[in-house]
């Protein structure tokens, strides 16, 4: 059992008011809450140890560098990767995609494929539009079913040997989904394909084994997992990285630098060029040992009970439509009312404190697939509670009384 | 006609009359739905005002150095503003549109859901009314310099 007050309790943003009323956060989608120990690690390092990593001779440096490094350590026992030098930091998961795109442009050519899916975040598809546009080679893409899962058959139809790259997400932020992600890197690797699985919305979740799970490419955020902005994780095999060309050039990546030529890092440097966000990285320790302590499979039962009351209850809603109906999906409920534009509620119920996000949530397609101008979403985090769901659904009643 | 300043302050001092978000939410549904109808045949992507959350379409025409604005939104809140706009903005001369600054938004209380961002699109309206005062004027000048 996991005791959600003294958990809440680490959190300083959720005693803040708004508009009078406590804060009733439903976005976690889109960025999670930070505990106090992630806060305060930030601002030691900046009182203690601030340092240029990986240069310096000095005291700060190494001790600033060694805390660096422990965050990759612990990022690595976090998601059960081989190595320490499988584990890339970026900036957020788009640039980890972005990374490996754009390696991808150069080792592509026409004639070969890449398949994503129509459920991806816009972050999974564009930075393959461009590979595909650079390298010649051609976008396919897995329909989805009217449930909002990925139509394994129809990926299976499009599979071919022409496929080097197949790019799905491990949970659809928008409707919650978890794909099948073992089936798919079951079948892809049948042709040869490598895969790289989007685990924006898994890594705060579910709990990850990058030896079971045998994707090529893994990538999350550490804001979505309680940390801070601004620093992402690429997870990478070892060989998969190393076949990939580096994505920037500057300090860090190089072994040797001559006016005509330079020799690259090792992994991981080879990706880190220019100095890194070191505060958040350092930070991102503290996030991940946060949710160890709770435990993942604590908390993926504890959001199951929140998505399973919530479900029920929004069901209670009059002309209520729910987006994303799979049996195998997460905390996140995306939603309509009908005859309401979902802004309307998203703007009534944020006067009661209750935040919600709006729109097409950087997934066009699936607003084209089910043809809605956007949904409403509500996405669960861990100091979520079935209290703050009544809330909420007292909430979007009351707006639709205001706005019919 | 009243001018654009005489219009601004009596939407604040309507807006006065209320003493909570929920009255003046209600208000603004209220006024949504006063707003004249806009024919379909208006509804083209020409018409629709980029960088909001929601959809508003905005058409304008001009007959006697003044403008006309009709609109629509798919969300009620948003048509809500636009209908204020229109209440501003409509039978005014060229200038007076162009040269306007209008601050009713936080005087009315209302600053924190109809702030100039990105998400209602408040300013992209306020831009596309402006353009269309501009583009008038223009053709208006032109058709006089021939």
């Amino acid at each position: 059992m996991i005791n959600i007050n003294a958990i809440r309790e680490e959190f300083p943003i959720l005693q803040e008011k708004i508009d009078g009323n406590e804060l009733i956060y439903f976005d976690n989608g889109a960025t999670t809450h930070k505990p106090k120990v992630v806060i305060d690690a930030i601002s030691n390092y900046y009182s203690t140890q601030n340092s240029n990593v990986h240069r310096g001779v000095h005291q700060l440096s190494q001790i600033a560098t060694d805390y660096f490094e422990e965050s990759r350590r612990e990022v690595k026992k976090f998601i059960n990767s081989r190595k320490e030098c499988e584990i890339i930091f970026t900036k957020g998961t788009t640039d980890s995609i972005n990374l490996v795109a754009n390696g991808y442009a150069s080792l592509l050519k026409d004639g070969d494929e890449v398949i994503i899916s129509e459920l991806e975040h816009h972050s999974n598809i564009v930075p393959w539009q461009m590979c595909c546009q650079k390298s010649g080679a051609k976008l396919k893409i897995i329909k989805i079913t009217d449930k909002g899962e990925l139509d394994l058959a129809h990926f299976e139809s499009i599979l071919s040997k022409k496929t080097k790259l197949v790019s799905v997400s491990h949970i659809s932020n928008t409707l919650g989904t978890i794909n099948p992600i073992s089936e798919i890197i079951k079948c892809s690797r049948k042709v040869g394909a490598r895969i790289l699985i989007d685990g924006a919305q898994a890594a705060s979740h579910i709990p990850l084994d990058m030896q079971k799970i045998d994707a090529d490419f893994y990538c999350f955020s550490a804001h979505k997992i309680y940390g801070p902005t601004g620093v992402g994780i690429l997870y990478g095999k070892e060989e998969a990285l190393n076949e990939l060309p580096p994505y920037q050039g500057g300090g860090e990546m190089i072994k040797e630098v001559y006016l005509n030529k330079s020799i690259y890092a090792d992994l991981p440097h080879k990706f880190e060029a220019g100095t890194p966000n070191i505060a958040g990285v350092i930070a991102t320790k503290y996030a991940v040992e946060f949710i160890k302590n709770i435990g993942l499979n604590n908390i993926h039962e504890y959001e199951n009970t929140l998505l399973e009351h919530a479900t029920e209850k929004m069901h209670s809603i009059p002309g209520m439509k729910i987006y994303g109906t799979s049996k195998n999906k997460t905390g996140i409920i995306s939603f309509n009312i009908k005859n309401i534009h979902p802004y309307d509620i998203g703007v009534i119920i944020d006067k009661m404190g209750i935040a919600i996000r709006t729109g097409n949530h950087c997934t066009q397609p699936i607003m084209d697939k089910y043809k809605i101008p956007g949904t409403a979403r509500i996405s669960f985090g861990i100091y979520n509670t079935k209290e703050e769901i009544n809330k909420c659904v007292d909430a979007i009643n009351r707006a639709i009384n205001m706005l019919s | 006609m009243n001018s654009i300043k005489d219009i601004e302050k009596s939407i604040i001092e309507e807006f006065e009359m209320f003493d909570n978000w929920t009255q003046k939410y209600e208000y603004l549904i209220d006024i949504s739905k006063e707003l004249p109808k806009m024919e379909n045949n208006y509804k083209t992507d020409e018409n629709i005002i980029k960088g909001c959350q929601s959809k508003v379409w905005l058409h304008a025409d001009s007959n006697n150095k003044k403008i006309t604005y009709i609109a629509d939104s798919d969300a009620i809140m948003t048509k809500g503003i636009i209908a204020l706009l229109i209440r501003l903005f409509s039978n005014q001369k060229y200038d007076d549109i162009l040269n306007c600054n209008l601050d009713f938004i936080e005087k009315i209380g209302l600053k924190d859901q109809l702030s100039q961002t990105r998400a209602n699109g408040l300013l992209a309206m306020i831009k596309k009314m402006k353009l269309y005062a501009l583009t008038f004027k223009h053709k208006y000048e032109h058709e006089q310099n021939k």
